[in-house]
């Protein structure tokens, strides 16, 4: 009898050359494109040159990094305000899914309540640096207390009720509490930026490394910004209380079952948001020296691009973003004009979103698992 | 109280029973005849005139946003980038902005003897809905895979940047000398709408505005209407649903969504467009983020993914904004000796509003059949009925002819 042997195919996965290009878009397209700015004007600087300074008349070009080291240093202390801010959106939405659209707003009203912290304790430019210093950290931990007090508020108010309503529904109040706090804000000081004291002297240089002056106000939001990082990476790591945080994260009805008050934790969450967040106002009023009912929106988009950029839900992707963010920041203020700075880093948020939606460092939510 | 609810609503679905078949039509067809004469009853430039006027084609926009937020789910916060791209399309294509250029279609006498192009507002109207349906399709595209809150974030981003744009576009040139747009200074002297036979549409004469814009209305009512009931109203329902659900069930996810998206910017350009024209200047400072939220707000109040919602809550928004807050209530705070405006705080009370619409009636003033179903009647009597049934006496409904046994 003649047998044929028939060789069983193994059905073969269809060829898809997009899924290669796709796949390395993914892993290094975000990469790429966050290096695309400062290389293009390092390139730039190197080459044509940039204009350092007038000496009789003329101009003087310099061929060298330091404008954009200049940029770095900038940026990088703006990045540490939005990193404080982000990591409020990114703790709530790791343990509750919800884009908090009113943060930006509570760290309006940090910053307002600070100024106005100012004027009751009399601080003024001339004092004392003990009697300052004193000053500031009362207002630090007084703001804090406030709008920490504020977003728990918020959270019992506006979310809570709606925690197993469609998600919808909560993101639409938070957006209408937003409006609320602005509108705040806009009877409290006016519809116009107003400018406050500039009490510690923010633009003057300390010390200059490598050609680009370090200001006293880029030192004083790191140094506000590192010990509160590392005092929340504490509490979440090491005490009871975070550790009930991270454990609603992953599965708020497991977390019940095993006696957590998963409540009292959510409210933990907004407590610690809205406290770092006061702090980024205090920080903001005394870098910028000028605050507006509106500082909020803006800075609560840009905190959320870069809590998104570093992983959602991820402390340390919240503070690597908001330092990109901020470098974006400065080089488009200064290189493209301030008007166009919004729409680059909005366009950045949409390539993240197109590109790698999980982030840099990976998100931690109960979808990513 | 919920007793006498009850008991209201019993009389009234009692009521609706005993009416003729014909009942909604001839409601629908006297509405539309009360609305086509109203403007009768008022003078020609009254303050009324133009907060209708305002007011339709806020529902107008209502009805648009209804379509991606209410039918499909998908939560948009950049619906003034459509505002801004119909307006834009009326100050491109019906004014003398690109100066250099002399195109006229179907133009009055006066606009033809104009530099600039010139289009009939029917073309323009048309360019309007075409360019959003593109820029509804762009934005659509790279929130296809995200989830619902990051597809707000995104479609925000989106409706900034075009703002931006907006505003800056003075310093983009296209050629010729010419920029993208005029800024915070704004192109004006646009045309105003123009028909052969009938009367010219003037500021001092707002009834063809508003007949106008009626019609625009009733078009975007019927196919808004039109389209719940097809297939493609069906899948945007299923998706908004259930994603996984619908799409397993073969709707195609790409096609339906860009669709949705598409379809609401249309609507929301063609409202623009005629907002250019009304307003008779584009300026970048009307394309704020607010507007955004303002419109969202009316979907909302009126029950998201309610055709008759949104009609309801864009006109009762248009009257509250437009002529309730300025020209009613406006001194209200003063005479409780506080020293602010209502109109400074618009958009706080319309923050509020959505508030306390999501905790207090979250189907919105007239809540789509659907949802209604699902938040009150139905849920409530299918939980019911499971509760009740092991105490109770097991009744078992056979169908007709096996009784017997």
């Amino acid at each position: 009898m003649e047998t044929t042997t028939v060789s069983p195919t193994l059905p073969t996965a269809p060829v898809r050359p997009l899924a290669a290009v796709r796949r390395y878009a993914g892993q290094w397209g975000l990469i790429a494109a966050l290096a695309a700015l400062p290389v293009y004007y390092g390139i730039h600087d190197l080459v044509y040159g940039y204009q350092a300074g007038y000496v009789a008349g003329q101009a003087v070009i310099h061929h060298d990094l330091s404008n954009l080291g200049y940029n770095f240093a900038q940026g990088l202390s703006n990045g540490a305000i939005w990193a404080l801010i982000a990591i409020g959106y990114t703790l709530v939405y790791g343990i509750i899914e919800l884009i908090n659209f009113a943060h930006g707003d509570v760290f309006m009203i940090g910053s307002f309540t600070a100024v106005g912290l100012w004027g009751v304790f009399g601080l003024s430019p001339g004092m004392g640096a003990a009697a300052l210093t004193g000053g500031l950290l009362l207002t630090l931990i007084i703001t804090m207390i406030v709008t920490g007090s504020l977003n728990v508020l918020i959270e019992r108010v506006a979310y809570r009720p709606l925690r197993n309503a469609p998600k919808l529904a909560a993101l639409i109040t938070a957006v209408g509490f937003s409006f609320i706090l602005q509108n705040v804000g806009l009877l409290w000081r006016g519809g116009s930026p107003q400018s406050v004291p500039d009490l510690i002297g923010v633009q003057q240089t300390v010390f200059t490394i490598a050609g680009v002056a370090i200001q006293r106000g880029y030192i004083l939001v790191f140094v506000v910004m590192i010990p509160l990082v590392f005092a929340l990476s504490w509490f979440i790591n090491t005490t009871r209380a975070g550790r009930a945080m991270r454990a609603t994260a992953q599965d708020p009805e497991a977390a019940r079952l095993m006696g957590i008050n998963v409540n009292a934790t959510i409210s933990l969450t907004f407590l610690l948001g809205g406290m770092l967040a006061g702090a980024a106002g205090l920080v903001y009023a005394l870098y910028e020296t000028n605050v507006w009912y509106f500082q909020g929106f803006k800075a609560g988009l840009f905190a959320f691009t870069a809590a998104v950029m570093g992983g959602i839900g991820n402390v340390r992707g919240a503070v690597l973003g908001g330092l990109i963010i901020g470098v974006i920041q400065a080089l488009a203020d200064s290189r493209m004009g301030p008007q166009w700075t919004e729409a680059v880093v909005f366009g950045y948020l949409i390539v993240i979103m197109v590109l790698r939606p999980r982030g840099l460092l990976g998100e931690e939510t109960r979808e990513a698992g | 109280m919920s007793g006498f609810l009850e008991r209201l609503r019993e009389r009234r679905a009692a009521a609706v029973k005993r009416l003729p078949r014909w009942w909604n039509r001839a409601l629908a067809g006297a509405l539309i005849v009360v609305g086509i004469v109203l403007p009768f009853f008022f003078p020609p430039d009254s303050g009324f005139m133009n907060g209708t006027i305002i007011a339709v084609t806020y529902a107008v926009m209502s009805l648009g946003l209804n379509v991606v937020v209410g039918f499909a789910g998908l939560l948009d916060l950049g619906y003034v980038a459509f505002y801004a791209l119909g307006a834009y399309s009326l100050g491109w294509f019906g004014s003398g902005f690109f100066f250099n250029l002399r195109v006229h279609v179907l133009v009055s006498p006066v606009a033809s003897t104009l530099q600039g192009i010139h289009l009939n507002f029917v073309l323009i109207l048309i360019g309007a809905a075409a360019i959003c349906a593109a820029a509804g399709m762009l934005i659509g595209l790279p929130t296809l895979r995200l989830r619902s809150d990051y597809i707000a974030i995104v479609t925000l981003a989106f409706g900034e940047i075009i703002a931006t744009v907006a505003v800056n576009g003075q310093s983009v040139p296209v050629g010729g000398g010419m920029t993208l747009t005029a800024g915070n200074l704004g192109i004006s002297a646009v045309d105003a709408p123009y028909f052969p036979g009938t009367g010219s549409f003037s500021l001092l004469n707002l009834r063809p505005w508003y007949w106008l814009i009626l019609g625009i209305l009733l078009l975007v009512l019927f196919v808004n209407l039109r389209l719940r009931d097809s297939r493609l109203g069906r899948a945007w329902v299923a998706l908004r649903e259930d994603e996984v659900a619908a799409v397993s069930m073969g709707i195609p996810l790409v096609k339906t969504k860009l669709l949705a998206y598409s379809v609401g910017a249309v609507f929301g350009g063609m409202a623009g467009a005629f907002f250019g024209t009304y307003y008779t200047e584009v300026n970048a400072s009307q394309f704020a983020f607010g507007f955004s939220i303002f419109i969202l707000a009316m979907v909302v109040i009126g029950g998201l993914g309610s055709i008759w919602g949104a009609l309801v809550g864009g006109l009762a928004l248009g009257y509250i904004n437009n002529y309730l807050i300025p020209d009613v209530l406006n001194d209200l705070p003063s005479k409780f000796g506080l020293h602010f405006q209502l109109t400074q705080v618009e958009f706080g009370i319309f923050g509020f509003l959505l508030v306390i619409m999501m905790l207090l009636r979250p189907q919105g003033l007239i809540p789509e059949r659907r949802r209604r179903l699902e938040m009150t009647a139905g849920i409530a009597a299918e939980d019911a009925q499971l509760a009740e049934a092991p105490t109770g006496e097991v009744t078992v409904i056979l169908p007709p002819g096996e009784g017997a046994a």
